[in-house]
């Protein structure tokens, strides 16, 4: 499968990445916000205005992503997020406490189901097509690669616009934090969507090697998986693309992974730029592509001129583990 | 990738029975589930009847026996998937069987839920809401969707795969959509799929804001009709090729021979007059069995009893069917609307319309939205020669999906 449209909006502004390049920087503060480009070029600025910053985002990558790869119309769309539109849930919620139940108004709770994203992406491009939306946690975005994989094998000649999105918004910031989760580290969001097809093109980013997903795993089976990927790599990976943040509880587990790949395997923790939300998995599969598509890496210390494989991994609380292999394209 | 995939196993909860037979049993006998609210604290709850499963909470985790605190549409799917796998001699002595003649099993959990935990979050709400630090953390772990599906695997100890969609009202449709192409692709040798969902104030009052809520029991495919009843409850299925049936010694009689996935794209939460998603799934779904129409002996309809949802089903009925109609009926005149779970019990209804020779009626019905004397059933009918029924569940989001089921 090779990635032949990509497009993410991040807090780190990649949107353009294609005519400005990418400049490292990392969010400061405890809240990340994503850096939204001028839409007004993708989408109908009047629907824009309509649409909550997770339908926005999402769409806006959808489209670019489409048009980076000359697609009118896509064969599938595949959508993951672990939240789901939180913006308008939360409305909705809030007016339900604060009006005892009456005088509601209808948008909030339109604009609250989870396949929202991925009906306004069919919906702009009166698209007809297979349409699903996958909401399992930190593995939303996997899963829907796995679809994508899954739909590839049964109908080879199509193309599929797979993609996730999550938001933050002030009710999850602040639930999450009494949770923990961002301690050490920034809360985050984003969206990002991809091209997917089986054969390379003229805009081809990366191939999309892999993509396993394990809950709760033994070490064995953690094993099993990391040397079916390193065959799939050829035998080694470049770069390590790694979910830990900082003070992860998980810190175990990444390091077992790394013990896997080698000593000196470089790593690059990606949500030091796209702060910590589940689908974050798929900011770091638009960079591992970003990255690949220029065959090489300088970045603060880290050097790879031939930059060949490169493996996401992330680990969470719960127990989900996911790992996405991506390689470089010879065009 | 190839090879049929039948049902192994069903599980049922809705405001008709707590089990499949029980289910089964008002259906046949004609007696809905609807009624006044009695468990949801809701302002509404003498104004919108709603299909609730009969038990409180407490009796909801006795049955479920899960401990702690959990959604209702948690201990909703756990006690569906149980009894499905029960069926499927998968669940022996309080345990899932994994491994069968010496060989370990793939056994995959594909959930499906549109509200998942929101039974929780709108009680901690109120004071969340006032105050950022106040409220109780452990009710708002299952909000997300993904959570409730994950205490479901972990209840029964499934780890090879867990995964939920949520694409509104054809929810579990792609769920057990997806565990047929799973099992066609070998990725796994067992799946339990369908979906949950609880009656929520969130839903209620979101239907009620869309003014399809109808004040009365609902009429669905009724000239006169005035709107839908929301329900509750869960539907699961255990799904296996042909090999995995003989290895569990179950009986290969209802095969699931086609289904499709389309998109309406016309509108966020309206269907288009001419049902083009609705049409393309059903479409999709008898070709991939490459049947003619003409072999589709009864639909169970998605009949939700709003206006659209009933003019756009019918419309792409007809374009489809012509004036050759199958007969059809919809459940959601016993169910209500349960939202993710009723493309799973709908299924179940499917299958045992095809097993036991029996056509469900619509209840209610005074005109019905198809004239055409006999295509809607308006009492339970005994057919022979039933080989082919097809399953509608149509969503918000244009989500459409049809799953055709067959007689082997």
């Amino acid at each position: 499968m090779y990635i032949n449209g990509a497009s993410a909006i991040s807090p780190l502004p990649v949107f353009d990445a294609l005519n400005e390049g990418v400049r490292f920087t990392e969010p400061e503060g405890a809240r990340a916000k994503v850096s939204e480009p001028d839409y007004s070029k993708l989408i109908d600025p009047k629907l824009i205005r309509r649409m909550s910053r997770i339908i926005r985002m999402g769409v806006a990558t959808a489209m670019d992503a489409l048009k980076q790869a000359g697609l009118q119309q896509p064969d599938a769309i595949i959508t993951g997020t672990a939240y789901g539109c939180l913006d308008d849930t939360g409305i909705f919620l809030r007016r339900l406490v604060e009006n005892q139940e009456e005088m509601l108004t209808p948008t909030a709770f339109i604009q609250s189901t989870h396949n929202t994203v991925g009906a306004q992406v069919a919906l702009m491009l009166k698209c007809h097509s297979y349409n699903n939306t996958y909401v399992q946690r930190s593995q939303s975005f996997e899963l829907s690669l796995h679809d994508s994989r899954l739909w590839l094998t049964e109908n080879p000649d199509h193309s599929v616009l797979v993609g996730a999105a999550d938001e933050l918004t002030d009710y999850s910031f602040a639930l999450l934090q009494r949770f923990g989760l961002f301690r050490y580290h920034t809360a985050g969001e984003g969206a990002a969507y991809f091209v997917i097809q089986n054969k390379a093109a003229d805009s081809t980013w990366a191939q999309l090697k892999g993509v396993r997903t394990l809950f709760r795993p033994d070490a064995a089976q953690l094993d099993l998986i990391m040397k079916e990927l390193l065959a799939l790599a050829g035998g080694s990976v470049d770069l390590l693309l790694s979910g830990e943040r900082r003070g992860d509880p998980e810190g175990e587990n990444y390091k077992s992974v790394k013990q896997v790949l080698g000593a000196e395997i470089p790593v690059l923790q990606y949500k030091n730029y796209c702060g910590e939300y589940p689908t974050a998995s798929a900011f770091a599969t638009w960079l591992a592509a970003w990255c690949l598509k220029q065959g090489k890496l300088e970045h603060e210390g880290l050097s790879i001129d031939r930059l060949r494989n490169v493996l996401i991994y992330q680990a969470d609380a719960a127990g989900y583990h996911s790992f996405i292999l991506l390689s470089h394209v010879k065009l | 990738m190839s090879g049929a995939v039948y049902i192994a196993g069903r599980g049922a909860i809705s405001c008709i029975g707590k089990n499949v037979q029980e289910n089964i049993g008002a259906l046949r006998r004609g007696e809905a589930g609807i009624g006044a609210i009695r468990y949801l604290r809701t302002v509404h709850a003498n104004t919108f009847p709603a299909g609730e499963v009969k038990a409180t909470n407490e009796e909801l985790r006795d049955l479920s026996e899960l401990t702690g605190t959990n959604s209702r549409t948690t201990m909703l799917g756990l006690i569906a998937a149980k009894e499905a796998l029960t069926e499927a001699g998968l669940w022996e002595g309080g345990q899932l069987k994994k491994t069968l003649g010496g060989r370990s099993l793939r056994i995959g959990l594909i959930s499906s839920t549109t509200v998942a935990g929101m039974d929780l979050t709108e009680e901690f709400f109120p004071a969340f809401m006032a105050n950022h630090s106040a409220g109780r953390l452990r009710n708002v772990y299952q909000h997300e969707a993904g959570a409730t599906t994950e205490y479901i695997a972990r209840a029964l100890g499934i780890t090879e795969y867990i995964n939920t969609i949520s694409t509104a009202c054809s929810s579990s449709a792609n769920a057990i959509m997806l565990g047929a192409r799973m099992l066609k692709a070998g990725m796994l040798d067992i799946v339990l799929a369908g979906g949950t969902d609880a009656l929520s104030k969130f839903t209620l009052n979101g239907f009620s804001t869309l003014m399809i809520l109808d004040q009365q029991l609902c009429q669905p495919f009724d000239q006169n009709r005035r709107g839908l009843n929301l329900g509750e409850g869960a539907g699961f299925l255990v799904l296996a090729g042909e090999q995995m049936m003989e290895a569990l010694g179950r009986e290969k009689r209802v095969r699931l021979s086609g289904y499709a996935n389309a998109n309406d794209a016309h509108h966020q939460t309206a269907s288009s007059p001419d049902g083009t998603g609705s049409f393309m799934a059903m479409k999709g779904a008898i070709d991939m069995a490459q049947l003619n129409c003409s072999a589709i002996g009864y639909i169970n309809l998605h009949g939700t009893g709003t206006q659209n949802n009933d003019a756009s089903e019918s419309t792409a009925i007809h374009r489809l069917f012509g004036d050759e109609y199958p007969a059809m009926s919809t459940t959601k005149s016993f169910t209500g609307h349960t939202l993710a779970a009723c493309g799973a019990l709908e299924a179940i209804y499917s299958a045992v319309s095809l097993e036991e020779q029996i056509l469900f009626p619509s209840l209610r019905i005074s005109l019905p939205v198809i004239e055409k004397p006999g295509v809607v059933v308006q009492e339970l009918r005994r057919v022979s020669g039933l080989q082919h029924v097809l399953s509608n569940s149509f969503g918000f989001g244009g989500n459409c999906s049809s799953l055709l089921f067959s007689l082997s």
